[in-house]
C-alpha cells in the first residue's frame, strides 16, 4: 500500500497500527506466493479460515476485554474445559448434544461474568483475577479426568464431517463458518450497538465513562461474560475439530489470542483497535505457520519466535505512536 | 492482643504454612520425622525446602519488581533458556567407564553462560519497560512467547540429558546437611534482604512503587533501579533454570518452569507484597513459595490427583486477593456489622 507521504501522515492516528496490520498480510501473502508455486491455492486460504477458528473466536472476545483495558487469560482453560464437559455429557451421561451445546456456552458465559463480576465488584486486577480462573478451569479438567476422551456422538461427528462448499471444489468447515458467523455478529456488537460504544468509552477512561453516566459496571461484567461464552464457543468448534475433550487442549492460547488481538492493531491501554484488525492478526499468525509448514526445512518453534519478533514490532510502533500523540 | 497479632504483615502467610504443615502432620504421621542419613538431614521437610527453592528463588526476584510497579511473565521462558544454554554448553556423552565424563566447555563456563544470559533476558525486559514505556505485562508477555522457542532453537528441539555427574550437585547436592538448592536459595534472600536495608535501596524501590514520578522528582533514579530490578529478576530466574535442569539432569525446553511465572506471583501475593507496588516483603515471599511446595506435598499424600493442585492454587490466589481488597473487607464489615432484624 505506497500511499504518499501527506496521506499517511494525514491517517487518522488510530487507523495507522490497522494498516501496518494489512500491510504485513499482504506483504506475507506476496512472499509465499513468490517462495511457493501452490501458495495461492484458495484452498490455502480456506484451511487458514478452518485450522484458526478456534483462536480467531477466542480473539474476537478478548478484543472486546483489551479494549476495556482488561485482559482475559482464562479463555484458553476454558476453552479446554468445555472440551472435556462436551465429551463427558455426551459420552458419558449420554445427554443429548443439541442441549449439552448451548448450555456449555451458557456456562462459559457465566464463568466469564462471575471474573467480571469480582474485577468491578472489589475492583481487582484482571490480569491475576483471571489467572485464578485460568487455574480453577484447568483443575476442574483435570477433575473430570486425566486422560483424553473421544467423542463419538453422530450430531459431532457430522458437524465434523460438514463440508461447506464455497464454489471451485473448495470447502470451508462448519467450524469456519461458526468463526465467520461471530465475527460478523462482533462486528455488529462493536460497531452499531451502545453496549460497543460504551466499551470503547471505558477504555478511553472509565471514570469520564461513569461520569457520562454509562452503566460501566454492568458493561466490564458483560464484556468478560461475552470473552468466556466466546472461549466456550471456541471450545465447542475445537471439540468438533478434534472429535475428542482434553485437559490439554489450547494450552498457552491465551498468549496467542493476545498476540493476534495486539498484532491487530488494538491499543492493550484499552479505548482503540478494531475487531476487524484482529481478524486480519489471526489470519498473519496463521499465515506465519503456513509459511514454516510450506517451508519444511523450519522447525516448528520459529513460529514462536517470529509471533515474539512481530510482537515486539508492533508494542515498539504503539509507544511511538503513543509518544507522537502526547508530544502534540 | 490477639488482634495486634493478626495485623502483623507476616501472620497470615506464617498462620497458612502452619495449619498445612498440621495438616499433613495429622493425615502423615511421619511427616514431621528428620533423620541423619548418608552424611546429610532427610525427611518431608527437607525435601519440600529443595524443591521450593527455585520458586523461592524466582519469586524473590518477582518481589522486587511488583514492589517497583513492574510485572515479569517472562520468568518461565527465561528458566528454560538457561537451562538449554547451560545443558549445550556442558554437553558430553554418557560414560560408562565410570570416570569424568568429558564436558564441550568447563562447566563454570558454562554456569556463568547461562546466568549471563539469564540477566541478559531481564534486561531486555527492563529496557522495553524504562526505554520504550511499555506497560511491564505487555513487555515481558514478548520474551514470554519467543522465549520457549528461542530455548528450542538453542536445545534443537531435544530434550537435552546433561551427564556430567558435578552438574548434578546443584539440585541434588547437600552442604552442611542441607540441600544445597535450599542453602543457596536462603543465602540469596538474606543478601537481597541485607542489600535492601543496609542501602536505601530498599527505600528507593518503596518509592519508585508508591509513586514513580514523585520518586524521579525526588531524586531517585526509578529508571536505571527499575532496569536493574527487572535485570535481577532475570538472573534469579536463570538460577532456578539451573536448578532445575540439575534436579532432573536434563534441559526441557518445553516444560521447564512451565506456569512458573504464575506460581511465582502467587508466592508474591500470599506473602503480603501489594500487587499495585509499594509495600513488599521478602520474608513473606519466601514463606509463600513454601506455602506452595507444602501445599503441592500435601496433595500427594492426601492422595488427591495433582493436577487438582491448581484448583487450589485458584482458592488461594481469590481469597488472598479478595483479603487484600478494600471494597471486600468493608463489605464483609457491612454484613458483619448490620443489625439482626
Amino acid at each position: 500500500m505506497p500511499a504518499p507521504a501527506t496521506t499517511l501522515l494525514g491517517l487518522d492516528r488510530r487507523l495507522v497500527p490497522l494498516s501496518a496490520t494489512l500491510v504485513l498480510f499482504v506483504a506475507l501473502i506476496v512472499f509465499g506466493a513468490a517462495s511457493y508455486d501452490s501458495f495461492l491455492a484458495p484452498q490455502v486460504f480456506l484451511n487458514l479460515a478452518i485450522d484458526n477458528a478456534f483462536l480467531c473466536i477466542v480473539a474476537v472476545g478478548m478484543t472486546f476485554v483489551i479494549l476495556t483495558g482488561g485482559i482475559d487469560l482464562s479463555v484458553g482453560s476454558v476453552l479446554a474445559l468445555t472440551t472435556m464437559a462436551a465429551a463427558a455429557l455426551t459420552e458419558r451421561a449420554g445427554w443429548s448434544p443439541w442441549l449439552v451445546m448451548p448450555l456449555l456456552v451458557v456456562g462459559g458465559g457465566a464463568f466469564g461474568a462471575a471474573q467480571g463480576f469480582l474485577i468491578h465488584r472489589y475492583r481487582l486486577q484482571p490480569f491475576i483475577v483471571t489467572l485464578a480462573g485460568m487455574f480453577v478451569a484447568r483443575g476442574l479438567c483435570y477433575l473430570i479426568d486425566t486422560e483424553s476422551i473421544p467423542i463419538n456422538d453422530p450430531a459431532f461427528v457430522s458437524l465434523a464431517q460438514a463440508r461447506i462448499p464455497v464454489g471451485g471444489g473448495n470447502t470451508l468447515s462448519s467450524g469456519a463458518a461458526f468463526a465467520i458467523a461471530i465475527v460478523l455478529f462482533s462486528l455488529w456488537l462493536a460497531h452499531a450497538t451502545r453496549f460497543g460504544r460504551t466499551v470503547y468509552a471505558i477504555g478511553g477512561s472509565a471514570k469520564s465513562a461513569a461520569l457520562m453516566g454509562l452503566p460501566v459496571g454492568s458493561t466490564l461484567i458483560r464484556v468478560y461474560a461475552l470473552s468466556g461464552a466466546c472461549a466456550a464457543l471456541a471450545g465447542l468448534v475445537m471439540s468438533i475439530y478434534m472429535l475428542s475433550g482434553y485437559s490439554l487442549h489450547a494450552v498457552g492460547l491465551e498468549l496467542d489470542a493476545i498476540a493476534a488481538v495486539v498484532i491487530g492493531g488494538t491499543l492493550l491501554t484499552g479505548g482503540v483497535g478494531y475487531i476487524a484488525g484482529t481478524v486480519v492478526g489471526v489470519l498473519i499468525l496463521g499465515i506465519i505457520q503456513t509459511l514454516v509448514i510450506f517451508n519444511g526445512t523450519l522447525s516448528s518453534w520459529w513460529t514462536r519466535i517470529v509471533i515474539g519478533i512481530l510482537l515486539f514490532l508492533f508494542c515498539l510502533s504503539q509507544r511511538l505512536i503513543e509518544g507522537k500523540a502526547e508530544k502534540k | 492482643m490477639m488482634r495486634g497479632l493478626t495485623q502483623r504483615a507476616l501472620f497470615w502467610p506464617c498462620f497458612t504454612l502452619v495449619l498445612l504443615i498440621a495438616l499433613n502432620a495429622f493425615v502423615n504421621p511421619g511427616f514431621l520425622s528428620l533423620s541423619w542419613r548418608d552424611g546429610h538431614l532427610y525427611g518431608s521437610l527437607i525435601d519440600i525446602l529443595n524443591r521450593a527453592a527455585p520458586l523461592a528463588l524466582v519469586s524473590t526476584g518477582m518481589t522486587l519488581v511488583i514492589a517497583a510497579r513492574g510485572l515479569d511473565i517472562s520468568v518461565g521462558a527465561v528458566v528454560a533458556i538457561a537451562a538449554a544454554v547451560a545443558a549445550v554448553l556442558i554437553g558430553g556423552s554418557l560414560d560408562l567407564t565410570g570416570g569424568e565424563s568429558p564436558t564441550r566447555f568447563p562447566m563454570w563456563f558454562a554456569l556463568v553462560a547461562a546466568l549471563g544470559i539469564a540477566l541478559l533476558c531481564g534486561l531486555w525486559n527492563g529496557a522495553l519497560v524504562v526505554g520504550v514505556g511499555m506497560q511491564p505485562i505487555i513487555a515481558t508477555l514478548i520474551l514470554m512467547v519467543a522465549g520457549r522457542g528461542i530455548a528450542q532453537l538453542i536445545t534443537g528441539g531435544q530434550i537435552l540429558t546433561i551427564y556430567h555427574p558435578p552438574f548434578s550437585y546443584l539440585g541434588n547436592g547437600f552442604l552442611a546437611g542441607l540441600p544445597f538448592a535450599a542453602v543457596l536459595a536462603a543465602a540469596v534472600i538474606v543478601l537481597t534482604h541485607c542489600a535492601l536495608t543496609l542501602t536505601p535501596l530498599g527505600l528507593y524501590v518503596r518509592a519508585i512503587g508508591i509513586n514513580p514520578i514523585a520518586a524521579r522528582i525526588a531524586g531517585v533514579k526509578a529508571r536505571p533501579i527499575t532496569l536493574a530490578l527487572y535485570g535481577f529478576c532475570g538472573l534469579m530466574a536463570g538460577v532456578a533454570g539451573l536448578i532445575i535442569s540439575s534436579n532432573v539432569r536434563s534441559a526441557d525446553a518445553n516444560n521447564a518452569g512451565q506456569l512458573l511465572e504464575l506460581d511465582a506471583i502467587l508466592a508474591v501475593t500470599l506473602g503480603g507484597t501489594a500487587l499495585t507496588g509499594g509495600k513488599f516483603s521478602l520474608a513473606g515471599t519466601a514463606l509463600g513459595a513454601l506455602i506452595i511446595q507444602t501445599l503441592t506435598s500435601t496433595i500427594y499424600s492426601l492422595g488427591v490427583p495433582p493436577e487438582v493442585n491448581l484448583v487450589f492454587k485458584a482458592a488461594l490466589i481469590f481469597s488472598v486477593m479478595l483479603l487484600q481488597s478494600p471494597e471486600f473487607r468493608a463489605s464483609v464489615l457491612r454484613i458483619a456489622t448490620r443489625p439482626a432484624d
